[in-house]
């Protein structure tokens, strides 16, 4: 299959998995919301009570996750075979943070993942609110209550703001989505998406320990 | 004015090289920047020593020869030029350059500056072309070229097959050149027909010769000498979405 | 000896298709059992080699840059001619012919300059059919514009770079073939030697640029389409490495060599600044179709161009040449720049120069419109000179640029030696005294895609296949005399560079026989040539050694022939006592400074025999008929 052996077929996979990811951080960020509404645990309820539509995205979600880790870490390593010998001085014009470190902010949002499923999914919520309904919202208080753990989370979610301010515009190129006259669009529109995802995420932690959620 | 050079020299592919320091004395701004090279070589061999090995042929900026990295940029800090056409008016008495060949896994080096591009012919030997044999063809004006199609076309066949693109990708990869030669031709209605498997070939060529892969770092835009545009390498990726409708066997 | 160039009888317009009639074929079959070598990879180079490998014959083909694509017709600019007429304007291939033999002041033969005339067309349908993005207009039509020597626009073009793209659209249609296995490329290798078996040329010599190897490569037949010698000039429009190697070494082994002292000089090129100059760079000939060239009328005259008010400058060219104006051929143009700079009216540094004003088509177009057919060539200017060319006129100034000798060949382009066939600039035939714009790129395309494809077969027909083999004495004598010259080099370990020779060579080549000559200066030149070649042979220091990238020994290699070669050019300068085309006498002048051609006593190609060292060469000539054309003086008033 060309879409899996050629260079920019993988490119390819890499994008579409990459938007699909990208699609899913939007939603989970909508979902989040909720807690400022107070709404968090019946959207909590509700989701669960739709395991068909659940479990079908889980799938989905982690096929994505699967392609777009195993090829990221694939075309890393062919990409640095390429480059044995660096430059005795190096000077890059176009080339940025983000664009050079997507496999370090990749591996960060990886391994961040993995702390954020253990510690809000895999150990299941602990008490019940009062409508005897599971307390996401309890939990989440206090989780984000520990100082260390909401460090964790902003400096993961910088991680992704690089990570996408790179990867969306990218994508657009990848799939050849773009043209010359829309690039600079699409190029200053992934830095606003990427800011505003940042902005929101790291915007529920910090008011849970500053104490405006509570 | 008077230079510091640190220039890598390197006696054999084997060899594994390193910076030497010279003086380059009483250059003129009028100079390009390989006259002054000349003027540094003359003097070394006055003295017995080897002068440095580059490749230059044209010095008018289209023959692709000349390949230097100067000061970590590829031909120079001059946008769009070729380092013969970069002029020592570009430098200020004082400076410190330092001059280092091409870098890649495909590009091995030959001697001091001079590496092997041969990879880049053999990327175009494997289908950079329309498959067209001497006589028998249709007059020029049986097929109507749009303008901005002829001239689209016209901006990705400048390209001068110099390689910066490879020394100025952190991948190494050759994907700006490959896809101004996908882009042109696939612009053009007698490249079309082969587009589907052109753009196939080339990129497996282009992996199979030790190439990076692209992951629009677009350095490569920045340090090519013609300006092309790494819209093209859009291109090249509708071209190669394009194909997926096509069986293998139908290229 | 009377040589003959085998033109074939019959009417002008049919003598070609009737010669293609009469020309033996190779049976497809037998065509793989062929090995033809082709030497350079320019236009003349990759496209025979491509054609051929097409045909089915083994094609070896040999350049010394790293890669088919670099070869210096890369670097043309201007364009293309073709008689195809598509403005409407009176074309047809007679004009074309006409003009082209006119243009090169009548010497050069009538049936080769018809029959490129008549090719002209299939070469711009094939170049469009390998994807070659001419200029077009709106409607998807092929453009034109005009080119000096010319009233009508027959010139075809890609911006300012039509070299470039029919050079890649001829590496393209070579690439296929090296894809396809009919055609082994060999980069980084150059010719030093031309290897003769029973009085046929069966193979080459040559050094592996890389590994320092100098091995013999045999074949059936050699083709040579090494370019030209315009280096001898040291400064000229020509890549560095732009050599005469290939072809004096093939005259030294017996191939005539013709006319070698027309030689073009360009008239807009970017003036020289100082001693360090290691080339010129050419300014297209087109940018003549909207540029203006004058020079002031006063001597001396360093106002800056502007504060000269229109009365106080002189349009020479428009002056002098009402009828093409600015648009004179290149010899033309080239001694009116020299004359006005040698009254003291030249500009610019040394006083060596003439101003190229697009003050007025910028009023009466747009800066955009001349950007648009011209950008490319401004920006090179700027970032040569630090000076803009849409605020101020260019300063040009003639450089040697194409050289219209080269080996002698008759009409099926071989030369007097079975085998030995010489295409494009490095033979003599099409352009005679003087090219005219854009026919360079023509020649070089007609002879590779549509001339050689029939007349080898001629040949290979008459031949054995696989006669040669590098076991063969000859061979192995070439191979040791070749590695016994590199070692020479080696050992002098003199106190003076390549380049500096290189540069004393030019010097005297250009005062002496540039473009003026004098039987005066050519005596001197003759007197300091030699002198200059025995310094070199004891002084010369050539650091490196020969079983390596060694780019000293190459350039020495070079540079040892063009020292040789110069004398053979002055020679021919000598003797030909008459002013034409590229070739000015100042004996031989009209009272106006027109050139005073001598049909009676010169009208014929002078091809040279070397006879040996020590020994001067011989002279034989070919006379020229024309039953065609009428001989005209050469008029462009």
């Amino acid at each position: 299959m060309r879409l899996f052996s050629s260079t920019v077929g993988r490119k390819n996979l890499m994008a579409l998995s990459g938007q699909a990811l990208i699609a899913f951080v939007v939603m989970h960020l909508l979902g989040n919301f909720t807690v400022y509404s107070g709404a968090l645990n019946s959207y909590a309820e509700r989701l669960h009570s739709l395991p068909l539509l659940v479990w079908s995205f889980r799938l989905i979600m982690l096929a994505a996750l699967t392609l777009h880790v195993f090829y990221g870490a694939i075309i890393t390593l062919e990409n640095r075979a390429a480059k044995p010998q660096a430059y005795a001085v190096t000077k890059t014009q176009k080339a940025t943070f983000a664009s050079k470190n997507m496999i370090w902010t990749g591996s960060a949002i990886a391994a961040f993942l993995l702390y954020h499923l253990i510690q809000f999914t895999f150990s299941g919520v602990p008490g019940r609110d009062l409508f005897s309904r599971p307390d996401v919202f309890g939990m989440v208080v206090q989780g984000f209550s520990s100082l260390p753990v909401v460090l964790v989370y902003v400096a993961s979610i910088t991680a992704l703001f690089y990570h996408l301010s790179h990867g969306i515009q990218s994508s657009f190129q990848t799939l050849g989505l773009n043209s010359e006259a829309a690039m600079p669009f699409i190029m200053k529109s992934a830095v606003i998406i990427s800011l505003v995802l940042f902005g929101g995420y790291s915007s529920i932690p910090l008011f849970i320990l500053l104490g405006a959620v509570r | 004015m008077n230079l510091a050079l640190f220039v890598w020299r390197q006696k054999s592919p084997a060899d594994s090289g390193g910076l030497q320091q010279y003086e380059a004395r009483d250059i003129s701004p009028d100079m390009s920047f390989l006259e002054m090279l000349d003027v540094v070589n003359e003097d070394l061999i006055k003295k017995g020593i080897e002068p440095i090995a580059f490749d230059h042929d044209c010095r008018e900026g289209i023959c692709g020869m000349c390949s230097q990295v100067i000061n970590g940029t590829a031909h120079g800090p001059q946008e769009k030029t070729t380092v013969c056409q970069l002029h020592m008016r570009n430098f200020k008495d004082g400076d410190t350059i330092y001059i280092e060949p091409w870098r890649a896994k495909a590009f091995p080096v030959i001697k001091d500056l001079v590496v092997d591009r041969g990879a880049l012919d053999r990327i175009i030997q494997s289908g950079g072309y329309v498959s067209v044999s001497t006589g028998g063809v249709p007059d020029a004006n049986a097929i109507l070229i749009p303008k901005a199609d002829s001239d689209r076309a016209m901006d990705a066949a400048e390209c001068i097959g110099c390689g910066a693109c490879v020394a100025a990708c952190p991948n190494g990869s050759a994907m700006l050149f490959v896809s101004a030669k996908v882009a042109h031709l696939a612009l053009l209605p007698q490249g079309c027909v082969e587009a589907a498997r052109r753009v196939c070939v080339m990129t497996e060529t282009m992996m199979k010769e030790g190439f990076g892969n692209c992951s629009n770092h677009y350095e490569c835009q920045a340090a090519c000498p013609k300006g092309i545009k790494v819209s093209f390498i859009a291109k090249l990726n509708r071209e190669f979405i394009k194909s997926l409708a096509k069986p293998s066997e139908a290229l | 000896m009377i040589l003959d160039g085998k033109c074939p009888s019959g009417q002008l317009p049919l003598k070609w298709d009737k010669h293609r009639q009469e020309l033996k074929l190779v049976n497809p079959s037998n065509k793989r059992k062929y090995k033809i070598i082709v030497v350079g990879t320019g236009l003349a180079g990759a496209s025979a080699a491509a054609t051929l490998g097409e045909l089915g014959y083994q094609v070896e083909a040999f350049c010394y840059q790293d890669s088919g694509r670099r070869a210096h017709s890369i670097a043309a600019q201007g364009g293309i001619n073709a008689a195809k007429n598509y403005p409407n304007d009176g074309d047809n291939i007679y004009r074309l012919f006409y003009d082209t033999i006119k243009g090169g002041d009548f010497r050069a033969r009538e049936a080769n300059v018809y029959r490129l005339a008549a090719v002209s067309n299939q070469i711009i349908d094939q170049c469009v059919a390998q994807g070659v993005p001419f200029a077009r207009d709106y409607a998807g039509y092929l453009e034109n514009r005009s080119f000096g020597g010319a009233q009508v626009s027959r010139t075809f073009y890609a911006r300012g770079q039509t070299g470039q793209q029919l050079l890649l659209g001829a590496y393209s249609a070579l690439s296929r073939q090296i894809h396809a296995g009919s055609v082994k490329l060999y980069p980084r290798t150059e010719m030093l030697d031309l290897v003769i078996v029973n009085g046929e040329a069966k193979g080459i010599t040559v050094r592996d640029l890389v590994s320092g190897e100098i091995r013999s490569h045999a074949a059936d037949a050699v083709c040579l389409c090494t370019g030209g010698y315009s280096n001898v000039f040291y400064l000229s429009t020509n890549a560095m490495g732009s050599n005469t190697t290939a072809i004096y070494r093939a005259y030294k082994k017996g191939a005539y060599f013709a006319n070698p002292c027309f030689t073009q000089i360009h008239p807009t090129c970017i003036p020289v600044t100082g001693d360090h100059q290691s080339k010129l760079t050419l300014m297209s000939e087109s940018l003549r179709n909207d540029g203006r060239v004058w020079a002031p009328k006063k001597q001396g005259d360093t106002r800056h161009p502007s504060e000269i008010p229109e009365d106080e400058r002189d349009y020479y060219l428009e002056r002098k040449y009402p009828s093409f104006g600015n648009l004179a051929p290149r010899d033309i143009s080239s001694r009116a720049a020299k004359e006005v700079c040698d009254e003291g009216r030249g500009v610019g540094p040394g006083n060596r120069g003439v101003y190229l004003d697009f003050g007025d088509a910028i009023k009466r177009f747009s800066k955009e419109k001349i950007q648009e057919r011209y950008g490319n060539l401004f920006d090179m200017y700027k970032k040569i000179t630090d000076e803009d060319a849409y605020e101020q006129p260019m300063r040009i100034y003639p450089a040697p640029h194409y050289t219209m000798g080269g080996l002698w060949v008759d009409y099926n382009l071989q030369s007097n030696i079975p085998g030995l066939f010489v295409l494009g600039e490095a033979n003599f035939s099409d352009h005679g005294a003087n090219r005219l714009g854009a026919s360079a790129l023509m020649q070089g395309l007609a002879d590779g895609y549509f001339i050689i494809p029939y007349t080898i077969a001629d040949y290979l027909a008459r031949t054995k296949p696989g006669t040669a083999s590098p076991e063969h004495s000859e061979f192995k004598k070439s191979k040791e005399d070749t590695e016994n010259l590199t070692r020479r080099m080696l050992s002098i370990n003199g106190r003076k560079t390549v380049n500096e020779f290189h540069r004393e060579l030019g010097r005297i080549m250009w005062e002496h026989a540039g473009m003026a000559r004098s039987e005066e200066g050519l005596k001197k030149a003759l007197e300091l040539i030699p002198q200059l070649k025995a310094e070199f042979s004891q002084n010369v220091k050539v650091t490196g050694t020969g079983t390596e990238l060694n780019q000293e020994l190459e350039k020495a290699g070079r540079v040892a022939d063009f020292l040789e070669f110069a004398e053979l050019f002055v020679l021919d300068a000598m003797q030909r006592k008459e002013s034409c085309g590229g070739h000015f006498r100042t004996e031989y002048q009209m009272p106006d400074g027109e050139a005073k051609r001598d049909d009676e006593n010169f009208r014929y190609v002078a091809a040279w025999e070397f006879r040996g060292e020590g020994k001067g060469p011989e002279l034989h000539k070919e006379p020229l008929e024309f039953e065609n054309v009428h001989l005209a003086v050469r008029s462009y008033k």
